[in-house]
């Protein structure tokens, strides 16, 4: 099994797992970049929304694909209805969150589950149609890397590095309007294109993630490593570099574990990737982990019960940090 | 008399000209579902004032300030800053949002919010130089937060915040400064502070408009006021408009009269 790891790790287990190798990082390095704008704008759990809402979509697009005589399997037309129903369900949330007094995360559970259902509902039908192509329409939900092919990857590759640009190159009006919408419209920064933008590129994330990923965990891979990125640094365009590494790792990492195991399933397999990295930063962040907290509390109470004068606040309140004057300055 | 006096405020204000107006405000109306939050609201700020705008919890003060500056979309009215429609002058105004508006967990350092207010300046994609850092150096120092120009935000006091907030706005090099309870919530020190850079802003000609809640201090910090309640009461300067009669009509009769009285003394 080791060995097999190994072997998958340095691309030599097979033309198909090399594939996905390299597709899963991709697709983790372009979520974890993406998904760092909504984790800081607090638009998480709308690409959620957006990821289950996706499913009547892929139903719909191949009942009409078997109506008009095709297979129904083809990517581009699925991925295509996809997009637009998933585009249908973040417009209802946001209809309902701003124009009826229903708050927003009521009005993504609502969403979410009804459009899943249906989505449910379709496959059911789907399946006694008949078509003789139907198998596999299930593999969206959590994914599936066996029959993957080059052009999925490429896919992924174009599509993903298309995302990871757009983020680079935005980067500060994406920046100021999740941290001061209301500030960033006065300087010019069109606040709204900046909302769609992020939502237009989760959902690019979602609709390219569908085929490694699937529908269900998707959201993980945008929300875990921006997550994790936040214990390590304080600046935002850190943040996303170090969610882009994160995602990207446990793409490659999660397609490798399963690449060496016997039906080891591929997106599951990078989620709990991700999730390793998680809970290693939340324990071991030198500023923000559990460690560091738990040490700093137990030395404040040792000062306490010693009956040394306590600092009130042991960070913020220490001396001031003079070099940041004058040529000293580590921000340059 | 009430009435006299009133009206003699208002006819005086109505003879400004449009170009000696910082901001001028008429016919501003905001409604948020069926509610009226605003009615049929007109102001006139000279340039160079510092003007407070008054009035009780849910008057729509912050609201004043958001739809005059296009975040809140208006139902009514028309806004122009120094004689143009405000939103072909939207460079030489600074926001100051209120401080609980954000989020300061947020990931980014004091120095780092202060280049914020250089947004036009930089552009979407210029290059942060060295000059820009000198410069946000400068404003920071200008509130006595240069010390902390490397802190994550979070780590900053209340009245620590605010004075980055207002170092960000410094930084935006504006003609008037649009201010959202600066005051809320600081300590004495602080408020001196930041009232001590509103002054020296002022004295540069500048216009400062701020929402403010203490009515105590107004006659300390502002030389005109503005009062309203969903309508304008009345607006000028501290002399003829911070009357008690206006402020009992602001209020309604939820102000003391003797409160009133000692405010009055203090004008």
């Amino acid at each position: 099994m080791w060995d097999a790891f190994l072997k998958a790790l340095l691309f030599q287990s097979g033309y198909n797992a090399s594939l996905v190798a390299i597709g899963a990082a991709l697709l983790g390095a372009a979520a974890g970049s993406c998904g760092t704008f909504l984790f800081l704008r607090k638009r998480a759990l709308v690409s959620d929304a957006l990821a289950h809402s996706t499913l009547p979509g892929i139903c719909v697009a191949f009942i009409v694909m078997v109506l008009l005589g095709g297979t129904g399997r083809n990517l581009a037309g699925l991925l295509l209805g996809s997009a637009a129903s998933a585009g249908l369900g973040v417009f209802v949330v946001h209809w309902l969150s701003t124009r009826t007094r229903l708050p927003e995360d009521a009005a993504i559970g609502a969403i979410l589950s009804t459009f899943f259902g249906f989505g449910v509902v379709l496959l059911t039908v789907i399946q006694s149609m008949r078509s003789g192509y139907q198998a596999g329409l299930e593999s969206f939900l959590l994914g599936s890397t066996a029959g993957m092919l080059f052009e999925d990857a490429l896919l992924i590759a174009v599509g993903g590095a298309l995302a990871v640009l757009f983020v680079l190159l935005f980067r500060r009006p994406l920046a100021l309007t999740s941290f001061d919408p209301e500030f960033a419209s006065t300087v010019g920064v069109r606040v709204g294109a900046m909302d769609l933008a992020m939502m237009l590129l989760a959902m690019g994330v979602v609709v390219i993630g569908l085929k490694i990923v699937g529908l269900v965990l998707i959201v993980a891979l945008l929300v875990i490593p921006p997550v994790a990125a936040r214990f390590w640094t304080d600046r935002v365009e850190f943040v996303m570099l170090l969610a882009g590494i994160f995602g990207g790792l446990s793409g490659y990492l999660g397609a490798a574990i399963s690449a060496s195991a016997p039906r080891m399933p591929t997106g599951p397999i990078i989620i709990l990737v991700g999730a390793a990295i998680f809970v290693l930063s939340l324990v071991l962040s030198p500023r923000r982990g559990l460690v560091v907290e738990l040490r700093r509390r137990r030395r404040a109470q040792a000062r306490l019960l010693a009956g040394w004068p306590v600092d009130p606040q042991p960070d913020a309140a220490s001396a001031p940090q003079a070099c940041v004057r004058g040529h000293l300055d580590p921000s340059r | 008399m009430d009435q006299l006096a009133f009206g003699q405020n208002y006819c005086v204000d109505q003879n400004l000209r449009s170009s000696d107006c910082a901001l001028e405000i008429s016919g501003l109306s905001v409604t948020y579902g069926e509610r009226p939050v605003l009615i049929d609201i007109g102001a006139q700020v000279p340039v160079g004032s510092m003007t407070a705008i008054i009035g009780p919890n849910g008057a729509g003060k912050s609201t004043l300030m958001k739809s005059s500056l296009g975040i809140v979309p208006r139902s009514a009215g028309e806004v122009r800053a120094f004689g143009e429609p405000l939103s072909r002058q939207m460079h030489r105004l600074a926001y100051v949002p209120q401080r609980a508006s954000v989020d300061w967990d947020f990931p980014t350092r004091v120095i780092d919010v202060v280049l914020m207010g250089m947004y036009r300046e930089l552009g979407m994609f210029g290059r942060v130089r060295p000059q820009h850092r000198e410069k946000a150096m400068a404003c920071l120092d200008r509130v006595g937060m240069a010390d902390y120009a490397a802190r994550q935000i979070g780590q900053l006091s209340g009245g620590q915040q605010q004075r980055v907030f207002l170092a960000r706005a410094l930084a935006q090099s504006a003609d008037l400064y649009l201010l959202d309870e600066p005051l809320a919530g600081v300590d004495a020190a602080t408020e001196k502070a930041i009232i001590g850079v509103l002054k020296s802003l002022q004295a540069e000609g500048r216009t400062v408009i701020c929402v403010h809640h203490d009515l105590s201090t107004v006659p300390d910090y502002f030389d005109r006021v503005l009062f309203i309640n969903v309508r304008k009461i009345a607006e000028g300067p501290l002399e003829t408009a911070f009357t008690p009669e206006n402020l009992q009509l602001t209020y309604g009769g939820r102000l003391a009269t003797a409160h009133i009285n000692r405010l009055r003394t203090a004008v």
